[in-house]
């Protein structure tokens, strides 16, 4: 399948060796040249010494998935040969450091092997250890130049941007890209077969990832107060959001911050203060992950009954407990929809990649205060820590916050008596007031058995009264999240749900089945509760596939209870092995299912 | 948390205070605790306090966990906001508001059970993180409302009420509380509301984590003999370090006419505290020797009352994480959202 800008490569490396900055450098290098690229990161959960792997994927068609095939690969770690070299299409190539004998692990028919001594020209080249190893990355960034037609005067540029202050180790970076780029020319057939040619594909997309995203998105909410502990794949998005609070939120005047950072001792202190800070009317988040999200139980139920906003990004990792913490999962779904102890159901947002983190990360502030409810943002490890190729973000200065039924003191005046409970306008949301507004809308929060008035209660039907409200507060807010990405061909029998991530990977596989006479309607899950559109989208279809990346059909089961379309009418098809997903799986379950059904 | 409304009767000549309340006007729901409960004279010397010091019951947080002494934030003040938390995370609930509201006074009220067992955690790292609060500790030895078992406090020896005795070590908030670096340090007796309502005036003016352990027994479960935390117990055992005095900062300085040995600590507020020692060498801001002070008063079967360490230059959360001194909560969107321009430049960075 590969061609001019349409293929893909992975670089094998060792982490902690420097080739993470080499690797976004050839990608940025791509985009550049106005070619769609997407990478993806395939790390270790460890600081130095264990295998790594960054996949690129050019497509001047656009698909930003999960390559389905690497048609070249650049073996640089021996522990991992034998599998890298088995990752190579028929046909492909690869590429490894003949500074030493060729290994016979590398050695498979079918394939070409292409050898440069990176190795032995970084140590001819450079005196220090630390130089011949981390520059020993950008030489095989100067091969990939010449074999792949990369720009060399775009990443001359990049180069120069990067080190420009920097003169000793900006002129050992340019030796070291000539070191691979003029050996690969002289010794190599370059270019390969399939190479890049400059495009206008990029001009009004950037490259970021998820978790900076959701962090900016947190900025331009408002939002206030951030408490966290760190845990991967989330770390990164409170990180991101010191860098630009550091940046946007310091007072210019007093130097000081216009935000609030804590890092707690554990998730649930994180949670607790996050809870904490949207009673007092900050719009305050945390962000975590799985292992997070079961400790903060508690506390999520002390929110949605108490009725406090409150934002949880949650960066999905593979379970479960600790599971691999490094690789990617949808498998939080089921205890974020229902997370708590006792009937609780909480608003979830399932952005599919940086630019709906950024737009979702907006909306879970909104939605928090408008339904005075916990609401989740549910990346993962795909989307947050990967850089995608998104249109450039915007704003749009008319945004104002939806700070939801808030009594001030003079709306407070005009009440006869608050009663922090009690709906007023039929929608199941009732007005809260922020304390410090003054005497007459104090109330006491309790997550104990309440009635109305906040008052405690151990009676049946006052405890009802509350119970039975947030259920039509929940059917109200089906009505108001994001409704569900739809795209419909006439006639179309069969029907494809899916759910965050996986967007990018479905879409492709939709567009395959077409190229094989397949017409399938798509649906995509943006928000938990579902809409009515939802359940429409699954009785229209007499084939409906479910496809999520975890074990147990979580989205399958989620969209059963909820919308009573019984469970074994939906084919799930499940890709939890960690990896982002591609195009195969779906194409491979459809084509199958369609050719055992009887026509 | 039980509550029972009561009911609005008014004496016209009731004392008013520089806001013009009467001392029933910081008053909350009746108590449903126990009768002779010490938690309910803690709350009467909480209400004493507030109505001396003219706090403004809306400008004031009142903060809770879970358990006997977490139903008493219902008990004082009902025109304040209260929240009533989850079993030992009052102090994260506490960090998160204060960080959004700088400009309320945190009372919480916690028990043994709720700081020093499920969350001896959280109350650590509020102190390490100084969120500028009140923390009453009431502390009985004993879980009450689970009727009678060992909390982490309960000396060994202790005798529950059936007859089993304490063999675990106990966790000491004034020793821990020292260690981990608190700025105020005090421990009385909820039966003493001559020492109990100064420290509890002190803790509220001093900016910082300001911690209070009180010895307050459980009629119920814990005020037999063989209790280390009983009435009969304290009367006997407690030893004062340091008597205060606190003076609001609009009130006349009126020195102790019997004492020579008076450290007078002046608060962030700008109101002092007058702390006399009983002992001459007592140093109220020395650490180590609060440290000492309190493990020879242990050896010797005493319980170290009094305000016990007090440091003024402490930094607080908000010290800490440089925040502006308008709330957080109250800074107007504008002022937060960078905007289109900026989102506009910015995207060049991810090219």
């Amino acid at each position: 399948m590969s061609g001019i800008n349409d293929f893909a490569f992975k670089m094998a490396t060792v982490n902690g060796t420097g080739s993470a900055s080499a690797n976004s450098l050839l990608m940025q290098a791509i985009f550049r040249m106005g070619i769609p690229v997407t990478g993806k990161n395939i790390f270790p959960s460890n600081i130095q010494g264990l295998p790594t792997w960054y996949e690129i994927r050019v497509s001047k068609d656009g698909y930003t998935a999960r390559p389905p095939e690497i048609d070249l690969v650049v073996a640089l770690n021996p522990s991992t040969y034998a599998k890298d070299v088995a990752t190579v299409r028929p046909g492909g190539y690869l590429l490894y450091d003949s500074s030493w004998p060729l290994d016979p692990t590398l050695v498979r028919p079918g394939i070409t092997i292409l050898g440069v001594p990176f190795g032995q020209m970084c140590i001819q080249t450079f005196e220090r250890d630390r130089d011949r190893t981390l520059l020993r990355n950008i030489a095989y960034v100067g091969a990939l130049a010449a074999l792949l037609k990369i720009d060399m005067q775009v990443v001359e540029v990049m180069l120069n941007e990067k080190y420009g202050k920097k003169k000793a180790l900006l002129k050992a970076n340019h030796t070291a890209i000539r070191l691979g780029y003029d050996y690969a020319t002289a010794h190599l057939e370059c270019p390969l077969p399939f190479h890049l040619e400059h495009l206008d594909k990029t001009s009004n997309a950037i490259l970021i990832d998820g978790n900076t995203a959701c962090a900016l998105g947190a900025v331009y909410a408002g939002a206030t107060v951030g408490a966290w502990y760190p845990i991967t794949p989330s770390t990164s998005l409170m990180e991101s959001f010191k860098g630009f609070c550091e940046r946007y939120r310091v007072d210019a005047e007093s130097g000081l911050n216009k935000y609030c950072i804590l890092q707690a001792e554990d998730e649930l202190s994180a949670a607790g203060i996050t809870i904490g800070a949207g009673w007092m009317g900050a719009r305050a988040f945390t962000n975590t992950s799985g292992p997070g999200i079961s400790l903060m139980q508690e506390f999520i139920g002390l929110a949605y009954y108490t009725e406090i906003p409150a934002v949880f990004f949650d960066v999905q990792r593979c379970g479960p407990a600790t599971g691999m913490p490094t690789r990617t999962q949808q498998a939080d779904l089921m205890s974020l929809a229902y997370a708590s102890h006792g009937d609780t159901k909480h608003i979830v947002l399932f952005p599919a990649n940086p630019a709906e983190c950024f737009e979702m990360a907006v909306t879970a502030f909104d939605l928090a205060e408008r339904f005075q409810t916990p609401v989740f943002v549910a990346s993962d490890l795909d989307i947050g820590m990967n850089d995608w190729m998104v249109p450039r973000l915007q704003w749009d200065d008319s945004y104002r916050p939806d700070r939801g039924k808030v009594l001030d003191s003079a709306a407070l005046e005009k009440v006869k008596k608050f009663s922090r409970y009690s709906d007023v306008d039929g929608d199941g949301i009732a007005a809260r007031t922020l304390p410090g507004s003054g005497a007459k809308g104090a109330y006491f929060v309790r997550g104990s058995g309440h009635d109305k008035h906040a008052a405690y209660t151990e009676d049946s039907d006052a405890y009802l009264e509350v119970v039975n409200r947030l259920v039509l507060k929940f059917e109200t807010a089906a009505l108001t999240v994001p409704k569900p990405d739809m795209r419909l061909q006439d006639g179309s029998e069969t029907g494809v749900v899916t759910i965050g991530s996986c967007d990018a990977a479905v879409r492709e596989a939709v567009d395959r089945l077409r190229e094989q006479g397949v017409h399938v309607d798509f649906m995509r899950i943006k928000s938990f509760p579902f809409g009515p559109e939802v359940r429409d989208f699954l009785a229209r279809h007499a084939n409906t596939f479910v496809i999520e990346q975890n074990r147990d059909a979580q989205l399958r089961a989620l969209l059963a209870i909820e919308t009573g379309i019984p469970r074994d009418l939906m084919i799930p098809v499940l890709d939890y092995s960690g990896m982002p997903l591609t195009c195969t799986a779906l194409v491979a379950a459809v084509t199958k299912y369609l050719a055992e059904v009887p026509a | 948390m039980t509550s029972i409304t009561k009911p609005p009767v008014r004496h016209p000549g009731l004392p008013r205070n520089a806001l013009g309340l009467t001392k029933r006007d910081y008053e909350g729901a009746m108590s449903t605790l126990c009768a002779g409960c010490g938690h309910d004279s803690v709350t009467a010397a909480l209400i004493q306090s507030f109505w001396e010091l003219d706090l403004p019951p809306d400008r004031a947080a009142k903060m809770s966990g879970i358990g006997c002494s977490s139903k008493t934030t219902a008990y004082f003040m009902k025109e304040s906001h209260g929240f009533n938390s989850v079993h030992g995370r009052m102090p994260s609930v506490t960090s998160g508001a204060n960080a959004a509201n700088r400009d309320l006074t945190y009372i919480g009220i916690s028990g043994d059970g709720d700081s020093l067992s499920i969350g001896l955690g959280q109350l650590c790292h509020a102190i390490r993180r100084n969120v500028n609060m009140l923390y009453m500790l009431e502390n009985n030895g004993v879980y009450g409302l689970t009727k009678g078992q060992f909390s982490a406090s309960a000396d060994i020896g202790s005798m529950s009420k059936k007859g089993e005795a304490n063999e675990q070590a106990p966790i000491d908030p004034v020793l821990l509380a020292l260690t981990l670096g608190a700025s105020f340090v005090a421990r009385s007796f909820s039966g003493d509301k001559t020492q109990l309502v100064p420290i509890i005036k002190a803790g509220l003016s001093h900016r910082g984590f300001a911690l209070i352990d009180v010895i307050s027994p459980c009629v119920s479960f814990n005020d037999h003999d063989g209790s280390t935390k009983s009435y009969a117990y304290m009367r006997e055992h407690e030893m004062e370090a340091v008597d205060a005095d606190f003076v609001p900062l609009r009130r006349e300085i009126i020195l102790p006419e019997d004492h020579a040995a008076v450290t007078v600590v002046q608060l962030h507020d700008g109101s002092t505290v007058r702390l006399r020692s009983t002992s001459p060498d007592y140093n109220p801001t020395d650490r180590e020797k609060a440290y000492k002070h309190v493990r020879s008063c242990q050896k010797r079967g005493e319980v170290a009352t009094g305000l016990l360490f007090i440091d003024e230059a402490g930094r607080d959360l908000h010290d800490m994480n440089r925040t502006v001194k308008t709330p957080l909560a109250e800074l107007p969107f504008e002022t937060l959202c960078p905007g289109k321009g900026a989102m506009d430049a910015l995207m060049e960075r991810y090219r």
